[in-house]
């Protein structure tokens, strides 16, 4: 078939905000990087474009194409040390990993990341609450600055470095290569539960007993369905599969679909998206459903229909997560899930978890102890900026935090109250490096 | 598999190299940079090669190809298949104005090659088996103002290849004449991409399937064999007045 059209326009997930850069320097080898202290304009690393808002923009910049930079550079089976460029992908990890028996330490919704992605965000996934962050599996990472230097950081060389570099959004350098540490597997199933839930009660309930005895947790949620619930939804856990026998069962193969152009504005809309809740919350009969699933669906849910953001249209659409620290927390809930029912703007994917308590050595990093939520809005002009701005609000009266990677609009004050840190972030932030977020966010009065 | 890969650096070729590695191939690559020999080296020994002999040498120099061959021969006893996948799109105007350059561009895409081509014929002959596959270009079929030194080169490539499949086909020696349209790497990354630009990795891909199934002629991706077709039916006194693919 013929190639989608390769367009030298970076953007991001949400297609919000929409911004030309002034160029692209495509970089195929780290033996031949240019001069980046030689541009006029700042630069930023850009990979695959998952971020969904602001943080992988650099408008009117420059945006290094590193994608290119995606080669392994070793792997060591005793220790399950794996060493590779940072354009490497997530998905080229799995394909080449999983059927020696390997798996990522940490993974997100999505497989197509690049290695440097997931460390500039400080990726978490379903399995927080057992091993923190992406950051927390990173023994070594070599930056390139733009005065030449290549530091190699870690916890025991250049460790403030190293600690603004997770989490640090691409700001500090270019992240040559990573060494981070792969998890053995048996085979490449999970052992999952699907729960069905009525409220958000019941939801803490069975976060209580499932944390403990399972690696994976999340849960998908119906906020529109009223009432003192709050919500209702379907609870996911899971555990890697122990079975030697399933390690030489061929996986299914998933047939991709793709969303070939933008859908026009009617389709994704509160109606739309109460008629796929309902669907979806009933799509299992009994209200508890054990499956032995491939990881592939299990973990990547959404990748197999490529492009979705496309179910959007032009307009876009904003993502928006948070947490708020458990004390607090379900009052917190029920402020903020009554301010979304209120403007009436349905959120196709929700997405809700408990974080736990493994620290990341990141200085911006999100995860914090509490309940995290994610949520996705069509762009509707002004009405979902205010809507937005109104949970920045009550996030920050209960002194939770938004997350950067999924961020197109949040206020400098609001920002620089979630992250503390961000002042001494601030000083190992590359000269020749920014991004279209961090100038938004680092202003001050 | 022992697979010998001229222009290892090539992005063609890495691409097409993964799915050999990932087949637990012997492997031996030959490019000009040492930086970016190790960086291919260390990606195909983790995809799983089973060997990798890594070899730097400057592939247009052709008073060195004896021993070049010879030093591939060595580390895994002979070889099984080898592919060519050197080469320079060059810059037209320069070679317009310059006649070294034109003919060193010549030289980087068809004489040296035909060098190679040569020694390594006669082993494969000797041996009665094994496979020669050699990236040629869609711009080998019709000379076209934009790039007719390229075009030339990859033209006399597609026929002394032809030939080379002629003569050692009775042998049991296949030559695999490869036939990329305008793909997304580095070697074209100063022109304007659009629709028809082909993933790597698809053509990579392509490549692998074409050298393990002893395929003849293979355009990448399928599609170009009908555009070429097409651009090859352009009567003579219509097509010199055109400026196709600028």
């Amino acid at each position: 078939m013929l190639s989608p059209e390769k367009t030298r326009e970076v953007q991001s997930w949400g297609r919000y905000p929409k911004v030309k850069h002034a160029r692209v320097t495509p970089i195929y080898w780290r033996s031949e990087i240019p001069d980046l202290a030689s541009s006029e304009q700042p630069v930023l690393p850009h990979a695959y474009g998952r971020s969904y808002g602001d943080s992988c923009l650099n408008e009117n910049g420059v945006a290094l194409d590193v994608s290119h930079l995606n080669r392994f550079i070793s792997f060591d089976e005793q220790t399950g040390l794996l060493c590779c460029e940072a354009g490497v992908s997530l998905a080229d990890i799995l394909e080449v990993m999983v059927p020696r028996g390997w798996f990522l330490p940490v993974t997100p919704g999505t497989k197509f990341v690049s290695v440097g992605g997931a460390i500039a965000n400080d990726i978490h996934g379903k399995n927080h609450h057992a091993a923190g962050t992406f950051g927390c599996h990173v023994t070594r990472l070599r930056l390139l600055r733009s005065d030449g230097q290549r530091p190699i950081c870690s916890p025991d060389e250049n460790p403030e470095l190293f600690q603004a570099t997770i989490g640090g959004l691409g700001l500090t350098g270019l992240i040559l290569w990573a060494e981070f540490r792969l998890k053995r597997i048996v085979n490449p199933y999970i052992d999952a539960d699907h729960i069905r839930f009525t409220s958000l009660d019941e939801f803490f309930e069975i976060s209580a007993e499932s944390d403990k005895n399972f690696e994976y947790t999340v849960s998908w949620v119906d906020l529109l369905v009223g009432g003192e619930a709050l919500c209702r939804g379907i609870f996911t856990r899971g555990n890697h599969n122990q079975s030697p026998e399933l390690a030489r069962k061929r996986l299914p193969k998933r047939l991709p679909l793709a969303v070939p152009f933008n859908l026009p504005q009617f389709v994704l809309n509160t109606l739309t998206v109460k008629g796929f809740n309902e669907l979806y919350y009933h799509k299992q009969l009994p209200r508890r459903v054990h499956r032995i699933e491939s990881y592939d669906p299990f973990f990547y849910p959404l990748d197999s229909i490529h492009d979705w953001y496309r179910m959007y249209g032009k307009r876009g659409f904003l993502q928006y997560q948070f947490v708020v620290p458990f004390e607090g927390g379900r009052e917190a809930m029920r402020e903020i899930i009554g301010r979304i029912r209120q403007s009436g703007a349905g959120s196709f994917l929700t997405v809700l978890k408990e974080f736990g308590t493994i620290k990341s050595p990141g200085m911006l990093s999100f995860p914090r102890p509490g309940l995290t939520l994610a949520l996705d809005f069509a762009y509707a002009g002004e009405k979902t900026l205010r809507l937005l701005d109104e949970l920045d609000a009550i996030v920050r009266q209960y002194n939770g935090s938004v997350y950067p990677a999924k961020d197109a609009r949040m206020s400098a004050e609001s920002f620089q109250q979630f992250y503390p840190r961000w002042r001494e972030f601030a000083r190992y932030i590359d000269p020749h490096f920014s991004s279209s977020f961090w100038r938004r966010v680092s202003t001050t009065q | 598999m022992r697979i010998l890969i001229l222009g290892a650096s090539s992005l063609l070729a890495h691409e097409a190299a993964k799915h050999f590695a990932k087949d637990g191939a012997e492997l031996v690559l030959v490019a000009r940079s040492p930086q970016k020999l190790a960086a291919v080296q260390g990606d195909l020994c983790v995809r799983g090669a089973k060997a990798i002999e890594a070899i730097e040498a400057d592939l247009a120099d052709v008073t060195r190809h004896q021993e070049l061959i010879e030093a591939a021969l060595k580390p895994f006893s002979g070889l099984d298949a080898v592919l060519v996948a050197y080469g320079t799109l060059g810059d037209q105007q320069r070679s317009e104005r310059d006649v070294q350059v034109a003919l060193q561009e010549f030289n980087n895409n068809c004489t040296s090659v035909i060098s190679l081509l040569t020694l390594l014929a006669n082993y494969f002959e000797q041996q009665g088996r094994g496979c020669i596959a050699i990236i040629s270009s869609v711009a080998g079929e019709r000379g076209r103002q934009s790039n007719y030194i390229y075009g030339a080169a990859k033209g006399a490539l597609t026929i002394f290849s032809q030939g080379l499949r002629n003569r050692l086909a009775k042998k049991g020696v296949a030559v695999v004449t490869i036939k990329p349209g305008m793909v997304d790497t580095p070697m074209t990354a100063h022109m304007r991409k659009g629709r028809l630009f082909a993933d790597p990795k698809v053509v990579g891909r392509g490549i692998y399937r074409a050298i393990v199934k002893r395929k003849d002629v293979v355009y990448l991706p399928a599609y170009w064999r009908y555009i070429m077709w097409i651009i090859k039916s352009i009567p003579e006194s219509r097509f010199k007045n055109m400026n196709i693919g600028g």
